[in-house]
């Protein structure tokens, strides 16, 4: 602690799974032996072993017949199960094969950003912040002992903010058109889903968040519906913005705001 | 004085307005313009004797604790196609910091999938990164050129 009381922060930024990595953690856990080196340590794992895009990761291996997954790292059999599970509660709209091969990233990177948070957690962390490339996990308070307030971008205005929600322990992910072109196929058609510029959906969890987004996403304006009815039950609730600015929202997304 | 109520109310009816932004939708009364029925805040202290016709319909009072320098003010119920809806600005001279909902219409997932709730656009004219004090960005997904430019990695550098 400093003499303000509040214990000294550490901001740091990773470079993996195609994205950036933004963690907000107490400054002890930096170092390199310390909890911040290890969560990094483990997202590169997760980016070797569920990459897409390299020929060499577990995914690529098993998903064109070269590789059993009794054969693949333990965590790929898991990751496929809790996927079929939204595939079949979204009605097909989340899909492991959203290109024709196996690529499960709409779920895994929110999910190894959960593990990472939960390893900060475990060594003792009472507060961070970990953000995916847009997908944040938040745990605790942040340093001054407040909730943390996760602003969430704007996809019709790059720069600003549309809004913000504010928590302690939970989840915010989001799917939309705005940073990599329509990239979220809609299975049923096959063609970039249309409808939403953004959705965002806050719960428990990051990867099945993510993976919510991703299938609301591909729904379009039946998304938020969707979610409504599918899976706030279980925590979650999405807001979503429309290509004309307007936004629509689960009855409970309200008790995010701040 | 005037003018920054005159500038709430039409924000006010702006905002009703998007509420109720469906083509299709019945056209509504956006604020009552007679001077009764105020707000039914509970703790809302009523009409201020300086609000001229422009201001009518609203009420400044402090719903909750208003911080020194602003000042909370209480939009009047406005009965929209959906249900009640009742807002309230806190101002900090002439600058809305922000925008409180304190009754809108309860939704169902009928509602929802009929597109028929929007949130008020508003809330975003106020919000910047550094105004907004955030510690995250959640987004559509970036690549790691699209970090470079992008609102996380400004508040990854700052201090």
């Amino acid at each position: 602690m400093d003499r303000t009381g509040i214990a000294p922060r550490l901001r740091h930024a990773e470079h993996v799974m195609g994205t950036v990595v933004s963690f907000d953690v107490p400054a002890w856990a930096g170092g390199p032996d310390g909890a911040l080196g290890a969560a990094v340590r483990w997202l590169h794992r997760v980016d070797a072993t569920f990459s897409p895009f390299r020929e060499d990761s577990d995914v690529s291996r098993h998903g064109r017949g070269a590789l059993a997954l009794a054969d693949c790292a333990p965590e790929l059999a898991e990751v496929l199960a809790a996927c079929a599970a939204v595939t079949e509660a979204s009605g097909g709209y989340f899909t492991v094969t959203p290109g024709g091969g196996l690529d499960p990233s709409g779920y895994v990177k929110g999910w190894a950003i959960e593990r990472a948070a939960a390893m900060l957690t475990a060594a003792g962390s009472a507060g961070h912040s970990v953000n995916g490339g847009g997908d944040v996990r938040c745990a605790g308070a942040r340093g001054d002992g407040q909730p943390w307030r996760v602003g969430i971008a704007d996809p019709l205005r790059p720069g600003v903010l549309a809004l913000v929600v504010t928590g302690r322990d939970f989840a915010v992910a989001t799917s939309g058109n705005a940073e990599r072109g329509s990239h979220v196929i809609d299975p049923h058609t096959g063609r970039p889903a249309a409808g939403l510029a953004s959705i965002t959906v806050t719960g428990p969890d990051l990867g099945l968040a993510d993976a919510y987004a991703t299938a609301a996403l591909a729904m379009g304006p039946d998304g938020c519906g969707w979610v409504a009815a599918r899976c706030a039950e279980d925590g979650y609730q999405a807001l979503a913005i429309l290509p004309d600015g307007s936004m629509r929202h689960t009855p409970g997304f309200t008790a995010r705001l701040p | 004085m005037r003018r920054v109520i005159l500038a709430i109310t039409g924000t006010v009816a702006g905002l009703v307005a998007l509420l109720s932004f469906k083509s299709h939708s019945p056209a509504i009364p956006a604020v009552t313009t007679s001077g009764t029925g105020m707000s039914s805040s509970p703790s809302s202290g009523g009409p201020q004797g300086s609000a001229g016709p422009a201001g009518q319909g609203f009420a400044t009072g402090a719903v909750g604790a208003v911080p020194a320098g602003e000042r909370a003010v209480t939009g009047q119920v406005a009965g929209t196609a959906y249900g009640p809806v009742q807002i309230q600005l806190l101002m900090r001279s002439s600058t809305i910091v922000k925008v409180t909902i304190l009754k809108q219409p309860s939704s169902t997932i009928h509602d929802l999938q009929l597109g028929q709730f929007a949130f008020p656009r508003l809330i975003s004219e106020t919000l910047t990164a550094q105004s907004a004090r955030i510690d995250a960005v959640s987004g559509a997904s970036y690549t790691s050129q699209g970090y470079i430019a992008s609102l996380q990695s400004a508040l990854d550098t700052r201090t």
